[in-house]
């Protein structure tokens, strides 16, 4: 999974000379072209595929045959939907919950000049140079009930059934996820702070304000793009946390970890029923594009406006 | 100050993010290495892990300085990774030349696919190499009479080993019965020994109960009656009792704590036993090499005991009934050309199960599928074991094949998750045999 950061926009340009604009329109529609194909090659026509494969029954080897809505009914009626369909949802909002606090509170940390904070920073980055796989290994054996950390460590307490009992597993892949994300949400809100101009500062401190004063009424205000897009990302990425929880429980024990994304995965490349699979799919598709164009709203309706006006 | 074109600027916008939601559509569709080989020789995908992968690799190099026109070009992948890589690669058509499987349900998928080479008429042209192998290994290779791979490596029946050290500390007996069983979990509870050793994550580990406890109880014709999609054949009382005895050994803490926590893959389960951290452990017979090979000198001390999984009383299962891998499997897909089907034919033939290879697989631990092999076993440090599977195996009035590999994958994949839940305790035995029953004919 490849990460888009859009960074705040600049100031705006006024509608000075409307010939001009045109003409710097029409160029700018040119520039559009190698993303928009892209955009079908590996956006459109998947997605279109899915969604053809929805009302078919293919097991992935042989004959496709159509199947009309007989995928669509089954999955509807399936409780496991909304069993995955919730845990999804629940791993969403308390992995937005856990990071958001943690890495705006790291990035702010970190924006500071002084050395041991760059130094710092490097550690807290580490994670972020593992591939989601490794991790999940890393962690399962760590956290092996008889030959792990507990043991090795001498530290009885760490010795619970992690991937054993519902509850602690759905816990503990919270954990290693935010465990693997929270560094690169860090260093998003680490150039957010970054760009906030040192006169606002400046001027804080000459009216008095401390240092808690400052955080609330400048860095958190001024980083609410930052915590937009941020959040975005968190919110509509938690859509696809599959391979981390694969290698760590393979959504088990029981179905108490199967995410929609690790359900449509079982479904389509264990079980052969591709159909329903691409029900799946579908679903995730349509949540996800629901929830990105919220958090678009959230910022308002004068989104591109500057933040900067008057300085 | 407004922007005159929100509408395009959130589509814009939109276009950015769609691809996250997009991710979980392509993020499991990455295809692999491509399979071709060039220079008309044959690809193969095999399994990593120790002593197979270096065996298969000294046979196929081998093979490769006799036949330079013929070089077999092998990639190995980690169990459950290649059961669902395998699959995929056929659905695309980028499978390997010789593909590897272990017969049964999946085979019968991509023979019904056309996708995998009737070798019947092939195998009729080369008498000796059939006579080879156990006649009995073929069946698990044979869709509707026509057979499509080649039976290889070794038979894989499931046993039940224990510690002999922790059962002469306790002062027991291996288990002959279901009962024994159930007092044994108490002794070694008390002791502060688990009773049995399981890697439940994976799954297929606590199926290998439900398979022998089913036809220690309702003999070998229930699972047949499932195998050939009876209507309501999980509903037979069997099943239920079969269910209810596997939650009532976890309850009484029969499995180690946290064995839902434990994989096969990583080979923890084996290393309990070794250890002295479990007594008992039901695995299949190819955990006896690689204990040998981990244990320090467990297995060379003789510390390690085997015996067959125990009668049930009143049951109707013939306690000399095995379950287990009748052997490994060998398909050549029907897209390689004509060239690659004819190496692999002559790997199939020539490499093997070369007599370096037999002798190998015997010096891991393993009885070879193959005839005329008492005199070997017999001279082998491992004999009593090699015994004792070969016994197993050839005495056996009847030898189920796993039920993850005889079932279709969608059949599959719906029990092994059921089998969790019913280890969870989450469901009742009733609940699991209707689940079960919802499959059949899928």
């Amino acid at each position: 999974m490849s990460n888009t950061v859009s960074t705040a926009p600049g100031p705006a340009v006024s509608v000075k000379d409307s010939k001009q604009t045109e003409q710097r329109k029409a160029a700018l529609a040119w520039l559009t072209i190698p993303a928009l194909f892209f955009f079908l090659v590996f956006a459109v026509i998947p997605l279109a595929g899915v969604f053809i494969l929805s009302f078919t029954n293919w097991d992935g080897i042989g004959a496709i045959g159509a199947a009309g809505l007989d995928n669509w009914f089954s999955v509807l009626a399936d409780p496991g939907l909304y069993n995955s369909l919730g845990l999804t949802f629940l791993i969403m909002i308390v992995s937005w919950l856990v990071q958001t606090p943690i890495s705006l509170l790291l990035g702010v940390f970190t924006a500071g000049s002084q050395k041991y904070r760059a130094a710092l920073a490097v550690l807290y980055f580490l994670p972020l140079l593992l591939s989601s796989a490794a991790v999940a290994i890393a962690f399962k054996a760590l956290l092996d009930p008889n030959f792990g950390l507990a043991t090795g460590l001498g530290l009885p307490f760490l010795a619970q059934d992690w991937l054993g009992v519902p509850q602690l597993a759905v816990g503990l892949v919270i954990f290693v996820i935010a465990w693997q994300f929270v560094p690169f949400h860090t260093l998003i809100y680490q150039g957010g702070v970054r760009q906030i101009p040192k006169s606002l500062y400046e001027a804080a401190q000459i009216d008095g304000a401390g240092t808690i004063k400052q955080f609330f009424h400048i860095t958190l205000p001024q980083l609410k793009y930052t915590i937009i897009t941020s959040s975005t990302l968190m919110v509509v990425g938690s859509l696809t946390y599959f391979d981390l929880i694969f290698v760590l429980t393979g959504g088990g024990p029981g179905n108490s970890t199967r995410v929609l994304a690790l359900d449509m995965y079982l479904r389509g490349f264990r079980a052969n029923l591709m159909g329903p699979a691409s029900v799946i799919a579908v679903i995730l598709v349509i949540i996800g594009l629901a929830l990105a164009l919220f958090l678009q709203r959230l910022g308002g309706k004068d989104k591109q406006g500057s933040q900067l006006e008057g300085l | 100050m407004k922007q005159p074109q929100t509408s395009r600027r959130s589509f814009l916008a939109l276009a950015v993010l769609t691809p996250f939601a997009v991710a979980a559509t392509s993020a499991c569709g990455t295809s692999g290495p491509g399979a071709s080989s060039g220079n008309g020789g044959a690809s193969m995908w095999f399994l990593s892990g120790e002593p197979n992968q270096t065996n298969m690799q000294k046979a196929i190099d081998t093979f490769n300085q006799a036949n330079p026109d013929n070089k077999i070009a092998v990639t190995f992948f980690q169990n459950d990774a290649y059961k669902t890589k395998i699959k995929t690669a056929i659905g695309a058509n980028q499978a390997p030349t010789i593909i590897y499987n272990w017969g049964g349900g999946t085979l019968k998928t991509y023979a019904e696919a056309n996708q995998v080479e009737d070798l019947t008429s092939w195998l009729d042209s080369e008498p000796d190499l059939k006579k080879k192998f156990f006649p009995s290994t073929f069946s698990a290779a044979t869709v509707n009479g026509k057979i499509y791979a080649l039976p290889n490596m070794y038979v894989g029946p499931i046993v039940l080993f224990y510690n002999k050290e922790l059962f002469q500390k306790a002062g027991v007996q291996a288990p002959k019965t279901w009962e024994d069983i159930m007092s044994l979990v108490k002794t070694f509870n008390g002791m502060g020994v688990a009773p049995f050793s399981l890697g439940g994550q994976s799954r297929w580990t606590s199926m290998m109960w439900l398979e022998y406890l089913l036809d220690r109880i309702g003999g070998p014709d229930v699972f047949k009656a499932i195998f050939a999609g009876k209507p309501n054949a999980w509903m037979d009382p069997a099943v239920i009792e079969t269910g209810t005895k596997i939650q009532e050994l976890v309850s009484a803490d029969g499995f180690i704590k946290g064995f839902s926590s434990i994989t096969a893959d990583s080979n923890a389960d084996q290393a309990l036993l070794y250890t002295g951290k479990a007594a008992m452990m039901l695995h299949g017979s190819w955990t006896y090499g690689p204990m040998k090979r981990d244990g320090k000198n467990f297995v060379q001390d003789g510390k390690l005991g085997f015996v067959q999984f125990p009668a049930v009383a009143g049951g109707k299962g013939d306690p000399k009934n095995g379950v287990g891998n009748p052997a490994n499997y060998q398909s050549i897909s029907a897209k390689a050309s004509d060239k690659e089907k004819e190496s692999a034919k002559k790997f199939f033939k020539d490499g093997i199960m070369t007599d370096t290879m037999i002798d190998a697989y015997i010096n891991s631990g393993s009885v070879p599928i193959v005839n005329g092999i008492e005199s070997k076993l017999n001279t082998s440090p491992d004999k009593d074991f090699l015994n004792f599977v070969y016994d197993l195996a050839k005495n056996a009035p009847s030898f189920q094949q796993s039920w993850d590999q005889a079932l279709s994958p969608t059949a599959a994949e719906a029990l092994l998750n059921n089998i969790d839940q019913l280890f969870l305790k989450s469901i009742t035995p009733q609940q699991f045999a209707e689940n079960m029953n919802g499959t059949l004919g899928k």
